[in-house]
């Protein structure tokens, strides 16, 4: 029997408190679970900084993936399976690209990449493409398979059905995370009847549409994604730890590119900051390694670097003050040269952060965003765009929120120790 | 602080006025590509390489009145014209970003039609892989744009003198 075909003697499942199980029948999809690149991402949390917010917030993107992979497994096989407009060679094909999909992210990997300038898509490439055991398991389906998982992830394949299964407006790993993070951080939002979503699903050519009747249920979906980014994913204590981990990666850089002589030698991150970082270094990077580091250099010799790891360590975060880049850049200004004067250097004392999110929007021919829309079947067996039926998503469409904050260490300006004069006059200029 | 805004004004300002969104995002995706460091980052779309994080730094720019938008009807599409107003220029003057040959390039792919540009980024997106396999990819994906041999070899040229501005006299 071919190995695309194999299945296992027995059906393996694992049990998942969102989805109760995840059954496993596919050899490939074991042999996958069983690599040592997928097992990595059980030492990378889903979820980054979030844990020092919401302390149940400590599941992993191994977590994440299975998830993603079962969701898809049940559109597949209990929704799809049998309709003309689906393809059933495309099922392998299909819950490989969903097991994988975040096979790429790194530690922290949303300051890890902007300090690092690098892009954990580029890395599931690599993994999925290069000299690893990923790769191995899925060139035994077949040589040119690899490449058809890769641009599924990359979504520069030409199967955009099966792309928007697994990276749309509402698609499996969003379903996923939405009830998964909710789950973990003990949040009320973020619920939805997703058996009823998966219910309705039906396959079209270009994409994944959802039968009128299962509007309500969608709107739900889009109304807890909302909910959550607000609640959960932009909490602004989540923010000010993850503007500390920011910070400290780039201390951490500049010294190094300063020749500084660390006590205890970063010797994983060598190669990430003379920018020539490997795949095989890049695999050797999770939380695990970080939080050590970060531990260790409580004891540099550097101020900046040490303080801002025990900040990190003992959760003693920046506070903040809400902040009008376009009214108050001025100030901003200002401040920068008191922090400076201070002696609080405001490269890594004195930080905006902005969150954004737009909840849903639809596609405008020519020039507009890029977004695929989520299309109603119409009893008629027409198809239209969701916010045209919708009034409740017409409301929110195409509306984008966003929110700047001002960080910074209120334990700091408040010790009048030293620079007393000019303290005041910052916390004057920050209402403290 | 709030660097990254005034890289992409300072875009506009090397540039002058950028009609249309599509060419916008390619413009910058070329930029960075060949050097500048921009920090947004881009992912494949149907018009080729998109970046949210850009979409939202320009909105969040004509918000702060950094940018000003003008949006006309175009056939049966929206168009959209930046430009950098007073406010702007007050805040790159105090924000200045040092970009050694932005203008040039700028300049040059403002030139240049959102089609065109929307090839070249394309090829610069599939960098990696071989040439006859970025003709696959184009053929495939951008069918519907119907580029030729000939626009291929002339977005691969167009690439190379670009990479010729940017590199340090």
């Amino acid at each position: 029997m071919a190995y695309s075909q194999e299945k296992l003697v027995e059906e393996k499942v694992f049990k998942d408190p969102v989805h109760r199980y995840v059954h496993v029948r596919d050899r490939v999809i074991w042999d996958l679970i069983g690599t040592k690149e997928f097992q990595r991402l059980r030492r990378i949390k889903q979820l980054g900084t979030t844990y020092l917010t919401f302390h149940g917030a400590e599941h992993s993107r191994f977590n994440h993936s299975l998830g993603v992979y079962e969701i898809i497994r049940r559109i597949i096989d209990d929704v799809f399976d049998g309709r003309p407009e689906w393809n059933s060679e495309q099922r392998l094909l299909s819950l490989c690209a969903a097991l994988l999909h975040d096979l790429g992210h790194g530690p922290f990997s949303h300051s890890f990449e902007k300090v690092f300038d690098l892009d954990h898509e580029a890395f599931t490439q690599k993994i999925i493409l290069g000299n690893t055991e990923v790769n191995r398991v899925l060139t035994k389906v077949s040589k040119d398979f690899p490449k058809m998982v890769a641009e599924v992830i990359a979504k520069t394949s030409p199967n955009k059905l099966v792309i928007s299964l697994i990276s749309s407006q509402i698609d499996a790993d969003r379903m996923d995370y939405l009830q998964r993070d909710a789950y973990f951080t003990g949040v009320s939002y973020g619920h939805f009847d997703m058996e009823r979503i998966l219910r309705v699903m039906r396959p079209k050519e270009d994409q994944v549409v959802i039968k009128q009747s299962g509007m309500h249920a969608v709107e739900d979906y889009i109304m807890s994604r909302y909910q959550m980014y607000w609640q959960v994913y932009f909490h602004p204590v989540t923010r000010s730890a993850e503007v500390i981990l920011t910070k400290i990666l780039h201390r951490a850089k500049h010294l190094y590119q300063k020749g500084y002589q660390f006590k205890h030698e970063p010797i994983h991150f060598y190669s990430v900051f003379a920018e020539n970082i490997t795949l095989y270094d890049y695999l050797k990077l999770d939380e695990a390694v970080i939080l050590y580091y970060f531990q260790m250099w409580e004891e540099e010799e550097d101020l900046i670097l040490r303080d801002l790891c025990v900040r990190f360590m003992d959760r003693n975060l920046f506070k903040y003050v809400e902040f009008d880049p376009a009214k108050e850049y001025k100030k901003l200004s200002e401040l920068s040269t008191l922090f400076a004067k201070a002696g609080l250097d405001p490269e890594y004392y004195l930080v905006v952060d902005s969150s954004s999110d737009l909840p849903y929007d639809f596609y405008r021919p020519g020039e507009e965003e890029e977004r695929l829309p989520i299309q109603l079947l119409m009893k008629n067996g027409e198809v239209r765009e969701l916010s045209r039926e919708s009034q409740i998503v017409d409301a929110i469409s195409g509306k984008r929120r966003t929110d700047h904050k001002l960080y910074f260490p209120a334990d700091l300006l408040k010790d009048d120790s030293s620079k007393k004069n000019i303290k005041k006059q910052i916390r004057n200029l920050l209402d403290l | 602080m709030l660097k990254d805004h005034a890289k992409i004004m300072q875009a506009f300002a090397a540039a002058g006025e950028i009609v249309g969104r599509k060419k916008l995002q390619k413009m910058i995706y070329i930029a960075k590509k060949v050097d500048f460091p921009f920090q947004e980052r881009f992912q494949f779309h149907f018009y080729g390489p998109y970046s949210e994080e850009l979409t939202l730094r320009v909105e969040e720019l004509c918000n702060m009145g950094f940018l000003n938008e003008v949006k006309e009807k175009k056939g049966g599409y929206m168009q959209y014209r930046y430009s950098l107003t007073d406010e702007g220029m007050e805040f790159l003057n105090m924000n200045l970003v040092e970009l050694p040959a932005l203008e040039d390039c700028l300049t040059d792919m403002n030139s240049q039609n959102a089609r065109f540009l929307e090839l070249v980024s394309t090829v610069l997106f599939f960098d990696d892989l071989e040439v006859e396999e970025v003709k696959e990819k184009i053929f495939t994906l951008k069918s519907k744009q119907k580029y030729t041999e000939d626009e291929i070899k002339q977005a691969y040229e167009y690439i190379e003198a670009l990479k010729g501005k940017v590199v340090p006299v």
